[in-house]
């Protein structure tokens, strides 16, 4: 009669685990079906070539134009300038962690990356107008500091936990006789670390790499309050962008419903889609690539 | 060999990891051109003892050292020895296989690069040390392959030729075949005799045929002291100590 209610309680639990799985993939589909059928409806209206091809972001112009280069550009501007502090800072941090750093400053740097990780969106927005923008406007005699440089710092410092945890985490997995054997053979400290155990930390530092990234693109709120947001085509660092996100952010609250503009939202929320599926497979690819020399 | 030629010794060795006293004043001579085998059972201090050669425990926090160990006349642990300069003249092979994560002929290449030895030379090197260490004719047509795809006894004396590649004067072994089976221990304990023409060799093993099979000399070890030492046909067949004749006849260990 126990292994009776017990039976029966584990049959209640599959299927209840069973419900939520299919829940979660049906809310999936839902988000993907409907993003697909909005920009469907959204290309009737706007020939794609247009749409990709296009220099200019004026939905609500007399003459509107759907081009999303400037925000596409915008986007890449941002999130290439974040990872290109982020990556070498994140790494060098992990590194520094996991093979230099002795037990007592360790225990004071992993909190203070985990507490940076806390620290919400908005806040470190509002920083980057109150303190970095200012300060980049002074150095650069420029009439604001709201630009793409302000939003690149910003998301490196955003994505940086993700990257230095993970990226830790890879370091200190790799087996401490791949460090004997490079140290035995007349290696120093740094060429052990750099010639074999970053190599060999590599799949999971491409993965922290590709949550950083990942990080980047989807963020929102910090790029839409530090980057200034003017839609026109970006030419570097120094000037205000608007990115996909902020854009979405931005237009999506006062757009009439079922119109071109309307629809164009779900667009360049595909293209968003597609470049973070993009960034992922090639993540994928190269940990793969590295896993081979790893295991027979 | 004639007259001794004592390459590598250590004098009085006290060893600390924290408060726990490991070794206790060991002094050990080890000649040139022979092998020499360390017994003893597990935890005795042997490992402790060979990695202190290549100054392995650097890496160990709270780690004490005292007493003098010697490379002919260099003291390993002089405050201007450079600890990079003394691992390449004395070369360690692991007890589980530990080649790098990379291709076969980048495993050996790791070193030479290392120690600054010209591009030019490499392929001969690798070459070289490869058919020294009795694997060339088993991997010489896949050297660009994974090295971790070999088998353990393959990776075992890739391992060997990654030392051997740049020419130490020692050659240290802990228990290296400990992790292999009877076929691929064989084929290491027949490269260890060969390599003795040239190398000094300390090998520490917990097979006592294997110490019988290739060692010239063997060091008795016993809760981190040298309890007795001698030619190896003596230690085995005539031990002074009571301690050792229990352990090499299998009483205890
Ligand atoms: N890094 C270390 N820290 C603390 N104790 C250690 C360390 N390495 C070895 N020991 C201790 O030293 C003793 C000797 O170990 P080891 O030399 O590995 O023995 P063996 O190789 O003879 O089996 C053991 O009691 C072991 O627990
Ligand atoms: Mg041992």
């Amino acid at each position: 009669m126990h292994i009776q209610a017990r039976e029966r309680i584990d049959g209640l639990v599959r299927s209840l685990i069973k419900a939520t799985g299919l829940i979660v993939i049906s809310i999936l589909g839902g988000i993907f079906f409907m993003l697909l059928w909005n920009t469907v409806s959204f290309f009737i209206h706007v020939s794609p070539l247009d749409f990709i091809t296009g220099t200019q972001w004026n939905p609500t112009g007399r003459h509107a134009t759907y081009g999303i280069l400037p925000l596409l550009v915008s986007t890449c501007l941002v999130t290439l300038g974040a990872m290109a502090i982020a990556i070498p800072l994140g790494i060098g941090t992990a590194a520094f962690m996991s093979e230099y750093a002795g037990k007592r400053l360790k225990n004071i740097l992993k909190p203070a990356v985990e507490m940076l990780a806390a620290v919400p969106s908005v806040a470190i927005g509002f920083l980057g107008i109150v303190a970095l923008g200012p300060g980049i406007a002074r150095l650069t005699q420029l009439s604001n500091g709201l630009n793409a440089l302000n939003g690149a710092i910003l998301l490196s410092v955003m994505s940086l936990p993700t990257i230095i945890t993970v990226a830790e985490d890879a370091i200190n997995g790799v087996p401490a006789t791949y460090k004997e054997a490079s140290l035995g053979i007349g290696a120093t400290k740094w060429q052990t670390l750099t010639r074999v155990t970053i190599p060999a930390a590599a799949p999971g530092i491409v993965a922290a790499i590709m949550l950083g990234v990942g990080r980047a693109i989807g963020e929102t709120m910090t790029v839409l309050m530090a980057t200034g947001n003017a839609a026109s085509f970006p030419k570097g660092f120094f000037d205000s962008v608007r990115t996909i996100t902020a854009t979405i952010a931005i237009e999506m609250g006062e757009v009439p419903y079922q119109t071109t503009h309307y629809y164009s939202l779900f667009a360049i929320a595909g293209i968003l889609f597609l470049l973070t599926l993009v960034v992922n497979m090639a993540g994928e690819y190269f940990v793969n690539k590295f896993r081979k020399f790893h295991s027979a | 060999m004639n007259s001794e030629h004592i390459k590598l010794a250590a004098r009085n060795v006290d060893l600390w990891f924290g408060a726990k006293h490991v070794l206790k004043q060991v002094n050990a001579a080890f000649p040139q051109n022979e092998v020499t085998a360390l017994i003893g059972p597990s935890g005795c201090g042997k490992s402790t003892l060979l990695r202190s050669f290549n100054r392995m425990h650097d890496l160990v926090p709270d780690v004490r050292i005292e007493g003098k160990l010697l490379l002919e006349e260099q003291d390993l642990y002089d405050k201007k020895a450079s600890v990079t300069q003394l691992r390449k003249r004395i070369g360690m092979v692991f007890q589980k296989p530990n080649p790098f994560p990379k291709s076969i002929y980048e495993n050996i290449t790791y070193g030479l690069k290392i120690n600054g030895v010209p591009a030019g030379q490499h392929k001969e090197i690798v070459e070289r040390s490869l058919k020294e260490s009795f694997i060339w004719d088993e991997v010489k047509d896949d050297l660009d392959k994974p090295a971790m795809r070999l088998s353990g006894g393959q990776q075992q004396r890739l391992c060997i030729a990654r030392t051997v590649a740049l020419r130490p004067e020692v050659i240290l072994m802990d228990e290296p075949c400990s992790a292999l089976d009877p076929l691929s221990t064989l084929k290491i304990e027949e490269l260890i005799i060969k390599l003795k023409e040239e190398y000094t060799i300390v090998i520490v093993t917990h097979n006592m045929q294997q110490a019988q099979r290739v060692a010239d000399k063997t060091y008795f070890l016993y809760l981190g002291e040298v309890i007795e030492n001698g030619p190896t046909a003596s230690i085995f067949n005539d031990p002074k100590q009571q301690l050792t004749k229990n352990y090499v006849t299998g009483h205890f260990g």
